[in-house]
């Protein structure tokens, strides 16, 4: 071997092209290993948009439609509960909703496209259990709050529009789903004024 | 027969193989109780494989059939319902018994120069053994399967920018759904365990190579030619060993500790056969009362309590109000434990000749972490929280004190030989 005429700088090329050649074809196969994890068609089409007829819910009454799997909160607020509302500001994480915890068109006091209609998706943005309505019991948990929402799991609150109390474990509010309303009485869940 | 034993021979190594790692081995005559849970990890192991193939052949991996069919299995096969208790009660064993293990080497420094690979070899078979566990508990898909595996999952969106995306990516679904339910089976039955077997094969062989420390800590290998012939061991090793060394204080593996951890091994069969006849829902804490009921992605059980083992690690995740710290805090928990050989300056292994804030921090260490892992399956409360810091900031803390005081430790003379 050592009397082997040896060029080594073409023996470094050759060794270096093929491992480069080598790690594309690598990456190359990693691609549909890691893309078969994504969603299917399927998981997809599945997670469709929701209908809600919202003419059927009474003032203050809350449903749970579901969405993807998840729990959305559609509750007809009071107009007592609308004014409560801008109240407590300073018991709050994130009065204005400045995290993208909603879609722009929701960025307002109310966190949605109708002040009397809150929609959200029930999942506390801990660690995903479900928080409970309260309605006119929730001094219990917040003093000089009427309505609101609290989990159960680690003791997080929310108030009539999602928004997360200071000194609990959940970081963020409420997430608002996109939604919209294609008639004066219809929710459409999963879409965006205007889309679709 | 001699003649065909030798045939192979020529082939395959195979009694050279035996009498270098068993026949032949030379193990410290001073083991104690405490260098059995090894032993009997692998014969856990054995069980979950043998078990759990058995498991699969009436086990239907799907959104829709899964809790049905472990019911069937309970109820409607033969045996079903032992192979399925050998199985539940061997996951909750498995970690009983590597807590045990870990907990050895942690008190006689066998993570030390020069064990530190074979130590991150164990450190890698107990993370891979979490993500079997974790994975595990999903398959019966009842109602705590779902939502700890929500829990868990969830907590990779702490991650900022891709978090959302990644934990769709993990699940295939926006959702846990069967699509995530058939890719844990997957991994559960199939890559996982393969990569198990072959980190404990690995793990054992990096054991071979440095050879097994002992309760004193002292070195059984000497430099050749440094022991006089009367005091060297009497019994007859590889000349892998012998070539390099002279051996003292040892006795071959095989018959004498296959014959104590045989002893052992009937001892925890006792115990274990109590709890899997007697008592296979470990008092609620082995199988959990929510998952007795099939997964409901509406309804969150009450209290979600992870499995005990994973005890210690949530409640460190839990004590912490910020989401994404607590996170890190909680990975950064086990990879503390990866870099503990890093942590110790010290030269000294055990101890027994170690000073007594060294005691003292490993009793710490030990009480910390089994507060953490009680408190991790209570309800969170204000005194519970409180508590779940204190332990938190005792388990961190033992690898910052043994950083400090282990560079310029008070420790006592280490004995030539083994005392017992």
């Amino acid at each position: 071997m050592s009397n082997v005429p040896v060029n080594n700088g073409r023996r470094r090329f050759l060794t270096a092209a093929t491992s480069v050649v080598g790690g594309v074809g690598v990456i190359g196969v990693a691609v549909p290993f890691i893309g078969s994890w994504n969603p299917s068609a399927r998981a997809k089409a599945a997670g469709a948009p929701v209908e809600v007829d919202v003419s059927k819910i009474e003032p203050g009454q809350m449903i749970r439609a579901e969405w993807r799997g998840k729990p959305v909160y559609v509750i007809r607020r009071t107009e007592e509960v609308i004014n409560a509302l801008p109240k407590h500001d300073d018991l709050l994480r994130d009065p204005e909703s400045k995290e993208a915890q909603q879609p722009t068109y929701a960025t307002n006091g109310y966190r949605s496209i109708k002040p009397e209609f809150m929609v959200a998706l029930g999942v506390c943005t801990h660690l995903g259990c479900a928080p409970t309505h309260h309605k006119g019991d929730f001094e219990e948990f917040v003093t000089g709050v009427k309505n609101g929402f609290f989990c159960p799991c680690h003791g997080s609150k929310f108030d009539m529009a999602g928004r997360v109390f200071q000194g609990v474990p959940a970081p963020l509010n409420l997430v608002v789903p996109d939604h919209s309303f294609p008639t004066e009485n219809t929710l459409l869940i999963g879409v965006a004024p205007g889309e679709a | 027969m001699n003649s065909f034993m030798a045939w192979i021979e020529k082939r395959l190594p195979f009694m050279d193989a035996m009498n270098k790692h068993a026949i032949q081995y030379p193990a410290p005559k001073n083991f104690n109780f405490w260098y059995v849970f090894g032993v009997l990890a692998t014969v856990i192991l054995v069980n979950q494989i043998l078990t759990g193939v058995w498991l699969t052949m009436n086990y239907e991996p799907s959104g829709d059939g899964a809790f049905a069919s472990i019911e069937y299995i309970m109820r409607d096969v033969d045996y079903g319902w032992l192979l399925r208790y050998m199985h539940s009660t061997g996951a909750s064993a498995f970690f009983i018994v590597i807590y045990l293990h870990m907990f050895r080497g942690v008190i006689y420094g066998s993570y030390q120069k020069p064990r530190e690979l074979l130590w991150i070899f164990g450190m890698l078979i107990y993370l891979v053994l979490m993500a079997e566990a974790f994975m595990g508990y999903l398959l019966p898909w009842g109602n705590m399967s779902y939502w700890g595996a929500q829990v868990i999952i969830s907590l990779f969106g702490a991650i900022p920018v891709i978090g959302e995306e990644l934990t769709i990516w993990i699940k295939g679904d926006y959702v846990i759904s069967g699509a995530t339910l058939n890719r844990f089976f997957a991994l559960h039955v199939i890559a996982l365990p393969l990569v198990l077997v072959i980190l404990v094969f690995l793990h054992i062989l990096a054991l071979h190579e440095v050879g097994s420390n002992n309760p004193d800590g002292t070195n059984i290998k000497k430099p050749k030619g440094s022991v006089k012939p009367e005091e060297l061991s009497k019994f007859t090793f590889h000349e892998q060993y012998t070539k390099k060394y002279d051996i003292v204080d040892a006795i071959p593996f095989h018959p004498y500790y296959t014959v104590k951890d045989l002893v052992a091994i009937v001892i925890f069969l006792i115990l274990f056969s109590w709890v899997m006849f007697f008592a296979p829902e470990g008092g609620g804490y082995f199988l959990e009362a929510p998952n007795f009921t099939p997964a409901n992605g509406l309804k969150t059980p009450e209290h979600i309590a992870p499995v005990w083992y994973f005890g210690p690690f949530y409640t460190v995740l839990r004590v912490i109000p910020e989401k994404l710290i607590g996170m890190i805090a909680m990975f950064a928990a086990i990879g503390m434990l990866f870099a503990l050989p890093w942590f110790d300056r010290g030269v000294v292994r055990s101890f027994r000749y170690r000073s007594k804030i060294h005691l003292f921090n490993l009793t710490q260490f030990a009480v910390c972490f089994v507060a953490l892992g009680v408190l991790g399956t209570m309800p969170a409360s204000d005194l519970a929280n409180l508590a779940g810091r204190i332990a938190t900031f005792g388990y961190f803390g033992f690898f910052v004190a043994l950083w400090i005081y282990s560079k310029n430790e008070r420790t006592k003379p280490v004995p030539e030989r083994v005392t017992g």
